[in-house]
């Protein structure tokens, strides 16, 4: 500019040239002022968004049940939480509801006689828990209680009611009677008394929003848990709480925040049963969380599940104990909570939050896995898969084996094989499946505990091996 | 028509564009906390939250009481100082406006070369002996002392 000023002759009879650079300049100059004010205004939003995250618009209570109020005043958790409707395959599940049952038929002979050898879908996102019940025939088909609704719904507020209508008094015990209420009820009467899957007061106390457990079978397993003498890594204030031993374990206000980014999801990704004519829901963990010490509590408790019509074995059957096979892993002893894979931090602007988007971590290896690991996503997804592909490899052999076995001792009760030798054969199949069906229901392929799972399936073939020698030559015992 | 001073409206027009250009600038400036970027105080990483967690796990690291953002991660030597900080403050800034980066964050490879330099002027006594890795594989001390500068990860 200056040069192009210095190069005209001062007093230009016509002064244009000079005009014409001058008022480009200032044509240049306000852009860049726009531009200046612009990134001003982009400064000054973000400085907003770091000092404040939360805009109250609407008052939430404990009878907030929908969601959609919550997300008022939490978009961004609310938009993450929305998208769990998305379907998304992974090399070993996802959010697919495809039928278990066709991609391996094994499936069939091992449930014949129970509801899951009829329709064994994959599960789908959060978003779909309740509305996938009207849908899956081990509703439709076989009469279910109301007791599945205490983690397939936002349930809490038709406890309440319930238990009000019951005449309980304080909020808990209204909670408590309404939880032994609708658990007995049939499913179609109790199904109209909620409307909403998994919603925001489950996990979060309103105004606070501070992590809280509300299930109340999770509530009393979890005291039992504690009362066990079990070992448990992951959770130091049961350690604290023994030592002390005031009142029962209460993770409400004993647990840390990182405890409680796992045990909010251990109120429902657990295995349980329905104990009694009452169909009470119940949480096997007087013993501990591993395989074997759930087994002796249900032997204990002399629950079986179903009588497998072909070899006459009383069964177990396991639910998605996900919580159980991730306290036997190494994520667990390093303090890594489900939420830290499962709903990992992200950011947007100056504000992170953690996202409610809740999914499989190979869907989200950046920010799910390379926080910790400082691999390159390929190969932190191939370590993860290798492990998934291993324990599918050892799953199929273990399939193998529990089927073999009813095989022979069908086969063998078929030409008369009778007394201890028949008993202790079956005594090897409830065995053997219950290791098997252990590590299939859980929902990690053996990741969450790699080590674990691979010992349970080795001992479910062992098992069902012994079964088949037992029938074949002799009786022997469980070992 | 015309003034003692020729083409009198563009120049005026001129001299108040670049006029309010300035102010804006300088209103910018001072929200962006520009001042604080030609400062060694570690509260200046954090102005823009993005190093929310760096900050934190710095003040539970080791090095909390002995090294500052830029005694790691800025050389030595006036040049090399201004110019390192330039250009990070260039992509950073930019990463941060346009909302554009990658997460989990990582170092770059030239900012690695920085911070391990650093890591052996200080420990200098302690790691002569131990050879830089050459080329190929440069030896990286944060590879192993992930949490010196920055502590527990969460």
């Amino acid at each position: 500019m200056a040069l192009a000023e210095g190069s005209e002759p001062a007093p230009s009879p016509a002064g244009r040239p000079g005009a014409v650079f001058s008022l480009l300049a200032a044509a240049g100059a306000c852009a860049a002022t726009v531009a200046v004010l612009l990134l001003w205004g982009n400064i000054r939003e973000r400085k907003r968004e770091g000092r404040s995250r939360l805009f109250p618009v609407v008052e939430i209570t404990e009878d907030t049940v929908d969601p959609a109020l919550w997300g008022r005043n939490f978009p961004r958790q609310f938009d993450g939480y929305r998208r769990t409707v998305d379907v998304e395959r992974t090399r070993h599940g996802g959010s697919e509801a495809f039928q278990k049952l066709d991609e391996d038929p094994r499936w069939r002979v091992l449930f014949e006689g129970y509801p899951f050898g009829v329709d064994y879908r994959e599960e789908r996102g959060h978003a779909y828990m309740l509305s996938d019940q009207d849908r899956t025939e081990r509703v439709k088909k076989f009469p279910q209680p109301g007791a599945c609704l205490h983690c397939h719904s936002a349930v809490l507020p038709a406890y309440v009611e319930t238990g009000k209508r019951a005449g309980a008094a304080s909020r808990e015990e209204q909670i408590r009677k309404g939880f032994e209420i609708v658990c007995a009820l049939p499913y179609a009467e109790a199904r109209p008394r909620v409307a909403h899957p998994v919603t925001c007061g489950d996990c979060h106390q309103p105004g606070t929003m501070q992590l809280r457990v509300t299930r109340p079978a999770f509530r009393t397993a979890i005291q039992e848990l504690a009362r066990s003498g079990a070992d448990l890594p992951a959770l130091p204030s049961v350690a604290r709480w023994r030592a002390a031993r005031k009142g029962d374990y209460d993770p409400n206000l004993l647990a840390g925040r990182q405890e409680m980014r796992a045990l909010v999801c251990a109120q429902c990704h657990v295995e349980y049963y329905f104990q009694g004519p009452g169909k009470l829901l119940v949480y096997p963990w007087s013993e501990g969380l591993p395989a074997e010490s759930i087994e002796a509590a249900y032997d204990r408790a002399g629950h079986t599940d179903w009588t497998h019509p072909r070899s006459g074995a009383p069964l177990l059957k396991a639910q998605h104990p996900e919580f159980e096979l991730w306290s036997r892993g190494l994520h667990a002893r390093s303090g890594v909570a489900c939420a830290d894979c499962h709903m990992p931090y992200l950011r947007e602007g100056a504000v992170k939050i953690s996202d409610h988007h809740v999914r499989s971590p190979l869907l989200n290896v950046s920010r799910a896995c390379q926080t910790c690991h400082s691999y390159p996503e390929a190969e932190l997804r191939a370590r993860a898969e290798g492990i998934q592909d291993r324990t599918k490899v050892l799953m199929g052999r273990a399939e193998e084996a529990v089927v073999g076995l009813i095989g022979t001792i069908t086969k063998a009760a078929g030409a008369g094989l009778g007394g201890d030798r028949l008993e202790a054969a079956r005594r090897f199949h409830r065995k053997a499946q219950w290791r098997l069906d252990f590590v299939a229901a859980e929902n990690s392929m053996g990741f969450h505990a790699a080590q674990e799972a691979a010992r349970l399936l080795a001992e479910a073939i062992d098992f069902a091996r012994q079964g088949q020698v037992a029938a074949l030559e002799g009786a022997t015992t469980p070992k | 028509m015309k003034g003692p001073g020729g083409a009198g409206g563009p120049r005026l027009v001129l001299g108040a564009s670049f006029g309010i250009l300035a102010g804006a600038g300088a209103v910018t400036f001072a929200a962006g906390e520009g001042l604080s970027y030609f400062s060694d105080d570690p509260k200046a990483c954090a102005n823009c939250h993005v190093m929310g967690e760096a900050w934190d796990g710095w003040q539970k690291s080791a090095h909390h009481g002995r090294a500052t953002c830029n005694d790691c991660h800025l050389p030595r030597a006036w040049l090399p100082r201004i110019a390192a900080k330039a250009e990070n403050g260039y992509r950073h800034s930019r990463a941060f406006t346009f909302q554009d980066y990658l997460e989990p964050l990582r170092i770059r490879p030239r900012n690695r070369e920085i911070l391990n330099a650093n890591c052996r002027e200080c420990h200098r006594d302690l790691v002569e002996g131990i050879p830089s890795g050459g080329e190929e594989e440069p030896l990286d001390c944060a590879r192993c002392h992930r949490d010196a500068g920055h502590g527990a990860r969460r």
